[in-house]
């Protein structure tokens, strides 16, 4: 008996790596509250391959959550509002396309995993009965097969006996196993594209190394292209091939991660790598960027990190910069590398 | 040497679980904090670090007597504060205060700014007499780096980096020789992380603060202790100066912890060999018999089983590896360390 389900799976085509995924054109998404207008994101552009690992780095507020629930298309409108841009997925504008084409990408082609497990995962259901939702609803599995489905998900993201637990409810994992079942659930469908909005960030280091080392396989293994939304230096350090930093819902620098470390090219982006705690720093002062994450609702004139730069000039005050491309000395463009700093040349050569 | 500030002497705290509504009977404990010893000099810093549910935070509530102290000693100046009530726990308090993980749930969100700070004068009112108090909590502000002026403000006026000053201006308010701080940084962002750890080496220096310093991120507990203990399931299972620690670690869980720790350099990256350890960490309600790594550990025999490893300097190690270990077979790991 061959059912819809065994179909489908065997009519998915492998993913080459290299092959452009999805691109975010100059998006901007504001909240309309109480309090006026929230600018969270502010014209944002980045774009990740199959096979390709994009970290996006910023603080709390800094739009990259916002960003993410606006490519999966969940998020709360109103109050949130899609101004301009667009969020192109193999080449079509998702913005424009209606709930129903929509809901079809979403698990399907692309999938996310939030940080908190324990909140994302529904208490009263178990975790099999969960899992094998994906394929009841998206592949009209019937019940036993879904369950099958289950287990097999949940022995691919390492769960012993898999078998004894699929009936299982959320609050009889730990944290790390719960993360992987989320980890399960957004890999149900083979998606091509998954975003994981800090994934480890509610876990022990320990564990946090368990789950990246089984993201890592399971990308290499099907080579869908990752979205890994962080604030971590040191996880993104680990596993991402490009970079892109948030700052008051803007990018402020892209790069490769290797040169983004090495060679920063935008002040905000060398404060935090200054500010890491280093051996040879013992017993002096860390660096310290100086005052406070911006108000989104009074993002500041000019360059929105102006108040907090050593070096911002009166131009930065009033100008916002463009994402310039970055060049070497001898004016060379560096491939994928972007800074949003009027003053990047210096930032980068000086 | 000088006489530590504060000593502990084999500290259990026990959670007794129960059964049975009408006549409850112990059925089992949650050994949350299981003979635990170390001492604390004045102006030292002592970082401890470990995994969620290792007892660290417990630690430090029986050490505040926040949580009563199933057996051990407490001593501070020498003296056993851990079965103290009363007027002489109420003074020995005034000594050592605590700074909390969470700047936004540790402020009450009904009282100005100068009432959370000046609250502990209310207890302890020979600190400040009350005509002076308005001027102690502004001098306790600016010294804490934020304006005097916003003494009557509410915590919910303040980003998460100014509420943890906020929460150390408490914490500073009665003049202690012992701060303990739970996690103070880590629910803050990196950018202002680096300017509340400036601030509490500042403080350390100007006022001779002694800090028991219980985080997770081991490159903040590297820069700012002097001395680090690493703890797991409510045991101490390493404990030395940072440098014995972090660059000469004996214990196979420290070793563990610190190759999970994510470095934030990409150079090498493909070539560090990371210890990544099977399994989640045991229930404190059933640890296993003998060393409670032993489920988890790669070095594991036998003798592990039965025999509890103690916290002792191992003999057959030298140089920094010469430190209090609690494992049988302890030795000398190349690890990545956490820089």
């Amino acid at each position: 008996m061959t059912t819809a389900l065994e179909k489908t799976t065997a009519a998915k085509d492998r993913l080459v790596p290299g092959t452009p995924l999805l691109e975010v054109r100059d998006l901007h998404v504001e909240f309309k509250t109480r309090d006026g207008v929230a600018k969270a994101v502010n014209g944002v552009n980045y774009s990740v391959a199959a096979g390709e690992t994009l970290a996006v780095l910023g603080e709390s507020g800094s739009g990259k959550s916002v960003t993410a629930q606006t490519i999966m298309g969940i998020l709360d409108m109103p109050p949130g509002r899609v101004t301009a841009g667009e969020i192109l997925f193999r080449g079509q504008d998702m913005l424009k396309m209606s709930n129903e084409q929509r809901r079809k990408i979403r698990g399907r082609k692309i999938a996310m995993i939030f940080q908190d497990a324990l909140s994302s995962l529904n208490p009263v259901l178990s975790v099999g009965y969960q899992l094998g939702e994906m394929f009841r609803v998206h592949e009209g599995a019937s019940r036993k097969e879904a369950k099958a489905k289950a287990i097999e998900l949940m022995d691919r993201v390492r769960i012993p006996a898999a078998a004894q637990r699929v009936n299982d409810f959320p609050h009889q994992f730990s944290g790390g196993m719960r993360q992987r079942i989320m980890i399960a659930m957004a890999l149900a469908l083979e998606p091509d594209l998954i975003i994981a909005d800090e994934p480890t960030t509610a876990l022990d280091v320990t564990v946090q190394a368990q789950v990246m080392d089984l993201l890592a396989e399971l990308q290499a293994e099907y080579h869908m292209g990752l979205i890994l939304i962080t604030h971590d230096l040191g996880v993104v350090a680990d596993v991402a091939d490009k970079i892109a930093v948030m700052y008051a819902g803007r990018i402020v620098e892209t790069a490769p991660v290797h040169e983004l470390y090495a060679r920063p090219a935008h002040p905000y982006t060398k404060g935090l790598l200054r500010s890491i705690p280093r051996l040879d720093q013992k017993g002096e002062e860390l660096y310290a960027i100086k005052g406070l994450p911006p108000n989104l609702y009074k993002v500041p004139a000019g360059c929105a990190f102006n108040p907090r730069c050593d070096v911002a000039t009166d131009l930065c005050r009033t100008e916002i910069p463009a994402l310039h491309q970055v060049t070497d000395r001898d004016g060379a463009e560096l491939a994928g590398r972007k800074s949003a700093c009027h003053l990047w040349k210096e930032t980068l050569h000086g | 040497m000088a006489e530590p500030i504060l000593e502990v002497r084999d500290l259990v705290k026990h959670y007794p679980l129960t059964q049975g509504i009408l006549f409850k009977k112990q059925v089992g404990a949650v050994k949350a904090v299981d003979g635990v010893s170390f001492t604390l000099d004045k102006g030292e810093t002592l970082g401890i670090v470990g995994e969620s549910g290792c007892g660290k935070s417990t630690l430090a509530k029986v050490l505040m007597n926040l949580e009563r102290a199933t057996a051990g000693q407490v001593l501070y100046k020498g003296e056993d504060i851990s079965r103290l009530s009363g007027p002489a726990l109420k003074a020995v308090r005034r000594n050592i205060q605590m700074v909390f993980q969470d700047p936004y749930t540790s402020l009450n969100p009904r009282m100005t700014v100068g009432d959370i700070i000046g609250e502990p004068f209310e207890i302890h009112p020979e600190v400040a007499p009350k005509g002076d108090r308005r001027r102690a909590v502004q001098d306790l502000l600016d010294v804490v780096g934020l304006n005097p002026e916003y003494i009557n403000r509410y915590p919910h006026q303040f980003s998460g980096g100014q509420r943890q000053r906020i929460g150390i201006a408490r914490g500073l308010a009665l003049k202690p020789e012992i701060i303990i701080c739970d996690e103070p940084v880590s629910a803050l962002d990196v950018s202002v992380q680096a300017q509340v750890i400036n601030l509490l080496e500042k403080l350390q220096t100007e006022f001779e603060l002694s800090y028991m310093f219980i985080a997770h991120d081991l490159s903040i507990v590297r820069h700012i202790s002097d001395r680090v203990g690493v703890m797991y399931l409510g045991k101490l299972v390493e404990i030395g100066t940072d440098a014995e620690i972090y660059d000469h670690a004996t214990h196979p869980y420290t070793q563990a912890l610190l190759s999970a720790v994510p470095v934030p350099d990409p150079t090498g990256r493909e070539g560090r060999e990371r210890i990544i350890l099977s399994g989640d960490i045991p229930s404190p309600a059933n640890p296993p018999s003998g060393c409670r790594f032993r489920t988890r550990c790669w070095k594991a025999e036998e003798r592990c089983s039965t025999e509890v490893p103690l916290l002792a300097v191992p003999e057959v190690l030298s140089g920094g590896a010469r430190h209090d270990s609690a494992c049988h077979f302890a030795a000398e790991r190349e690890v990545a360390a956490a820089s």
